[in-house]
């Protein structure tokens, strides 16, 4: 076993506006890419994330070697319960889940 | 015809290469145009109306660029103005470019596009069922938009060449799409309009399309069939990786970016270096729809005060979870028995800043660490609640006991006052789109001169 983020380049999650958050995962490699795009489950990023499944949204991006996932926000950016202003500390869930 | 636009940085306010501005300059752009705002930084500055940035950091960079233009003797745009675009944030960037103009000796004719919407706007627009929510939205009815603080609607290119074909040295607009002030002249002169709000995109965070992100200055050549993107830092390569990856930065979908009139679709578009340094775009489509524009609001959801103690003797730092759930329950009747006040009159909540504080409840990983924060935020409906609170739990956050045998601990405390009032706490409270018959019926333009 395999921590994502040992595999890819890097993983990176930023807000996208106040009610999404992004996590862009860069393989690097071709062979990343394939091994990420078939191994990595969207159920597992929804668990990790607490989003329901229906509510993650994929794109595989063979020409990037990229896999992005994006998320409603767990709570809308900024409001009381946020601990996390731009959304960054979201992408060490995945870097550090094993694949 | 071909367009060329100089785009300085990604924001005004992060600075800039000027060595590459200049290179810039000598390609002889047609318009300079450089973003100002974002939501990325939170709700505050909507909220209050004020730019996140500093005046200082602001002024210097602004008074370059206005330098620039003169150099170029084209328009230099900004998109919105103060980080926020809300009309006060207009106005002081209006300000300030006055102020510059006066001691450059310059006599400039100054637009300015206000985006701000009154509420009132709005509740008859609701009424009308011409606001629609997007996902996931607030909830909104009259009062909630009678309360928010500040309420923009995000102009795109429309209302820009409106300010452009004023004739203005200097246009200042308020909250517009990040891509609408890079895009507009494009537009309006014929170029292709898939490659001009592609282009766009790729260019609005400045160099970070590029393979060094903080040099800023990007120049795009917008054309009838595409457009060629070049870094002007001589360190900086636009590569068919760095332009095209830029699609994923802060956007939810990298293929469609919806726009007010329409969406902009790269499904298609393909990307070819036609050298070291500049990347070739063709293939992307502008896809028009119906004429909405985003509106963005913030209200106040009460003042918050903070105290912080460190913990450091290793008992406590294993058991700071603990300690801070009896610690809570302790103050709960505490602020009951003195002050009268139960939730939801106030929230009182403790992270533990070195066990879960940036991903709380998500956090699946666990391990002694050295010392743990404990960050009290105290949320309550006026300042003076929320800082009677503060004071009111701030020895018992320093001294509160894990045991009741135990000698009276004491933990450590970074500063006097151990209590900070924060304030106004904003949140976003709009997620929703305006449709408009007339693009313009909502924003306002004006013309002056300064200096």
């Amino acid at each position: 076993m395999a921590r994502l983020g040992d595999l890819v380049l890097k993983v990176r999650s930023k807000n996208a506006g106040p009610f999404w958050i992004t996590i862009d995962i860069f393989c690097g490699s071709e062979a990343a890419y394939a091994e990420v795009s078939e191994k990595l489950e969207t159920q597992r990023v929804a668990d990790l994330t607490g989003t329901p499944l229906q509510l993650v949204k994929r794109f595989d991006i063979a020409d990037l070697r990229v896999v992005k996932l994006s998320i409603p926000r767990p709570v809308v950016q900024g409001s009381r319960d946020d601990r996390d202003m731009h959304g960054a500390a979201m992408a060490v869930l995945l870097d550090e889940m094993e694949l | 015809m071909s367009t060329r636009v100089l785009v300085p940085s990604g924001v005004l306010g992060l600075g800039f290469d000027r060595a590459a501005l200049s290179r810039g300059l000598g390609l002889k752009p047609d318009i300079i145009a450089i973003d100002g705002g974002s939501t990325d930084s939170g709700p505050w500055s909507l909220g209050a109306g004020e730019s996140k940035y500093s005046r200082a950091a602001t002024k210097s960079e602004w008074r370059t660029l206005m330098q620039a233009r003169a150099e170029a003797g084209v328009p230099l745009i900004i998109g919105t103005a103060g980080t926020c675009g809300a009309d006060a944030t207009v106005d002081w960037m209006y300000a300030l470019t006055a102020e510059i103009a006066a001691e450059l000796g310059m006599t400039l004719k100054v637009a300015r596009l206000y985006c701000q919407q009154p509420a009132e706007r709005l509740v008859q627009a609701l009424e009308a069922g011409q606001i629609t929510p997007l996902t996931p939205a607030p909830a909104v009815d009259a009062d909630a938009l009678r309360a928010m603080t500040n309420i923009v609607a995000l102009g795109g290119v429309e209302q820009v060449q409106a300010a452009l074909a004023t004739g203005a040295d200097i246009i200042i607009c308020g909250r517009v799409t990040d891509t609408a002030t890079i895009a507009a002249l494009p537009l309006a002169r014929g170029d292709h309009a898939g490659a001009a709000w592609h282009g766009a995109k790729i260019a609005e965070c400045g160099a970070l399309c590029s393979t060094n992100p903080t040099s800023g200055v990007i120049m795009v050549d917008f054309d009838a069939t595409g457009f060629t993107v070049e870094a002007m830092a001589e360190t900086a390569l636009c590569t068919p990786h760095s332009v095209s990856a830029h699609m994923l930065y802060e956007n939810s979908d990298p293929f469609q970016l919806y726009e007010p009139g329409g969406y902009l679709d790269v499904r298609g578009a393909h990307y070819t270096a036609l050298d070291k340094r500049r990347v070739r775009v063709e293939g992307s489509q502008w896809v028009p729809g119906a004429y909405t524009v985003k509106l963005e609001g913030a209200r106040a959801a009460g003042y918050q005060t903070t105290i912080l103690a460190v913990l450091r003797q290793q008992h406590y730092v294993t058991n700071a979870q603990v300690w801070a759930d009896k610690l809570h329950a302790y103050l709960t009747g505490q602020i009951t028995e003195r002050m009268g006040l139960t939730p939801p009159d106030y929230t009182l909540e403790f992270r533990m800043i070195g066990s879960n504080g940036a991903l709380g409840t998500l956090e699946n990983r666990t391990g002694q660490p050295v010392e743990v924060g404990v960050l009290g935020i105290v949320t309550a409906a006026t300042q003076a609640i929320a800082s009677e609170i503060g004071k009111l739990i701030n020895p018992f956050v320093l001294h509160y006991p894990l045991t009741e045998d135990e000698e009276l601990p004491t933990f450590a405390f970074p500063y006097s006052p151990a209590t900070t009032d924060r304030g106004p706490l904003y949140e976003f409270a709009l997620n929703h789109i305006l449709a408009l018959d007339d693009p313009m019926s909502a924003f306002r333009l004006t013309v002056s001169r300064v200096g």
